[in-house]
């Protein structure tokens, strides 16, 4: 066996300033996919009318390196760091938090961090917010989303009693997305963690944004049914693209479900705007 | 598509229908959270608002920064509900048209009825495009709050939709209907 491998710190800021500009400029190709075939399927005239809108936009942002949407978020990172990598030359978590300031303002993003009360700007997105999981092997992988506000905002977590069942959980998710109505910029990706705790649930719904593509199946059976059974239920509460009223409220749901304590049954539901925006590097 | 230039007419005010596409063009004013908590502290001091009010256009929304070989930068709606609180005084200040996304207060509805404005949903999420029809933008007030300053725009045939018209009727409540299956 060879010994561990050594990553610096300053890589990791230079590469986490360029997922920043990637990621608020370029729509993923699975969204653009998503966004292609809603085009295709959505009956409302008005909603087809802001699909082709949103393509426009996707393309006119990534020809001209511009932010696809003013908002650039809060600068969401996962990390999933080898066991066998080590990080020299410096914090980690100041590496990435540099990595942000620098890519926030070599590619002209929106700097939307704030202090909760005087609502002075850090001007320059910090903080960060940086969830890192050990992994097997010896690469760090960094990726990055930029969460807009307008859909984090009416994200919720409820704690539901088990006697309310999955049946309790369906009707929690549509109310989530029906009570958000046009406010989160539909169509939109509904990410759900069932069961875990309160953070945990909270974190998987998040972290299922940043790492899952929009076109690959659950390989969880149970989870996949419930995906598909959300979808179609979502999409009959007649939001549609932009709240104009429309058959696509929803590009794709995501569900995660594990095990939790006897008297709980958490669930969490994290709304994404249409800018499903990721990106991810391997160092 | 209703081609429109600003100021509206008040024909056009009442003539305007929940669901209308507009092309608008003329000049705008920028503001949010913060400017509308300021905008509205100054109003209770007896100070006027950092544009003229009496038929102005504000647009919610916090623009990205500008690269230099470009005269805006992407800018597209933020949600307005947080906006609600403050709107009725703007109302009263004689501004007649509202942009952003998403569904306003029963309170803000009812305002806007009573003093025949409106309410204009911008595509949330389309800012790059939306920041095609922008022709000139200045700061104007509160520029230490960077994105949240307030921005005087000139913008030409930029695309919305009426939400709220001047007879109180919501497009988001009949566009949804019409679709909803429960």
């Amino acid at each position: 066996m060879s010994g561990p491998r050594y990553i610096q710190a300053e890589e990791i800021s230079s590469q986490v300033a360029e997922l920043c500009g990637l990621a608020c400029c370029r729509l993923p190709e699975d969204v653009l996919a998503c966004l292609s075939r809603a085009e295709k399927e959505e009956k409302s005239p008005v909603g087809r009318k802001v699909l082709t809108m949103l393509l426009e936009n996707a393309g006119l942002a990534r020809r001209e390196n511009i932010p696809l949407c003013q908002d650039c978020g809060t600068a969401v990172v996962w990390a999933n760091l080898g066991q066998e990598a080590l990080i020299r030359g410096g914090d980690f978590y100041q590496a990435i938090s540099r990595g942000v300031a620098l890519g926030y303002d070599k590619y002209y993003l929106r700097k939307s961090m704030a202090h909760p009360f005087s609502r002075a700007n850090s001007n320059d997105n910090t903080p960060p917010i940086v969830h890192l999981s050990l992994v097997p092997g010896r690469s760090l992988a960094l990726t990055l989303a930029p969460k807009g506000g307008g859909a984090e905002n009416v994200s919720r977590l409820f704690m539901l009693a088990p006697a309310l069942g999955r049946e309790g959980v369906v009707k929690a998710v549509l109310d989530t997305v029906d009570q958000a109505g046009a406010n989160p910029c539909p169509p939109l990706v509904v990410s759900l963690a069932v069961g875990g705790n309160m953070e945990d649930a909270a974190l998987r719904a998040k972290k299922n944004l940043l790492l899952r593509s929009l076109t690959e199946p659950n390989p969880d059976p149970e989870a996949a049914v419930l995906e598909e059974e959300l979808l179609a239920a979502v999409n009959r509460l007649g939001i549609g693209p932009a709240g104009l009223g429309g058959s696509v409220t929803c590009l794709r749901v995501l569900a995660d479900i594990k095990a939790c304590h006897i008297a709980s049954l958490p669930l969490a539901v994290n709304l994404q705007c249409h800018a499903a925006r990721h990106q991810t590097v391997v160092l | 598509m209703r081609k429109i230039s600003l100021p509206f007419t008040l024909e056009e005010l009442g003539g305007i229908r929940a669901g209308d596409w507009l092309s608008l063009s003329g000049v705008v004013y920028t503001a949010r959270d913060e400017a509308h908590r300021r905008m509205t502290l100054a109003l209770a001091r007896g100070e006027s608002l950092p544009f003229p009010a009496p038929d102005a256009v504000v647009y919610y929304t916090g623009p990205s920064p500008a690269p230099p070989r470009l005269i805006f930068g992407s800018a597209g709606p933020t949600s307005s509900y947080r906006m609600d609180p403050y709107t009725p005084a703007l109302l009263a200040q004689g501004v007649k048209a509202f942009i952003g996304k998403g569904p306003r207060s029963p309170e803000v509805r009812q305002a806007l009825v009573e003093h025949q404005a409106l309410y204009l949903a911008a595509v949330g999420g389309a800012a790059a495009l939306l920041s095609r029809a922008v022709r000139e933008a200045r700061i104007i007030a509160y520029p230490e709050l960077g994105p949240e300053a307030v921005r005087r725009l000139r913008i030409e045939d930029m695309e919305l939709v009426c939400i709220n018209d001047a007879r109180g009727g919501d497009w988001y409540v009949s566009g949804q209907n019409s679709w909803r299956s429960l």
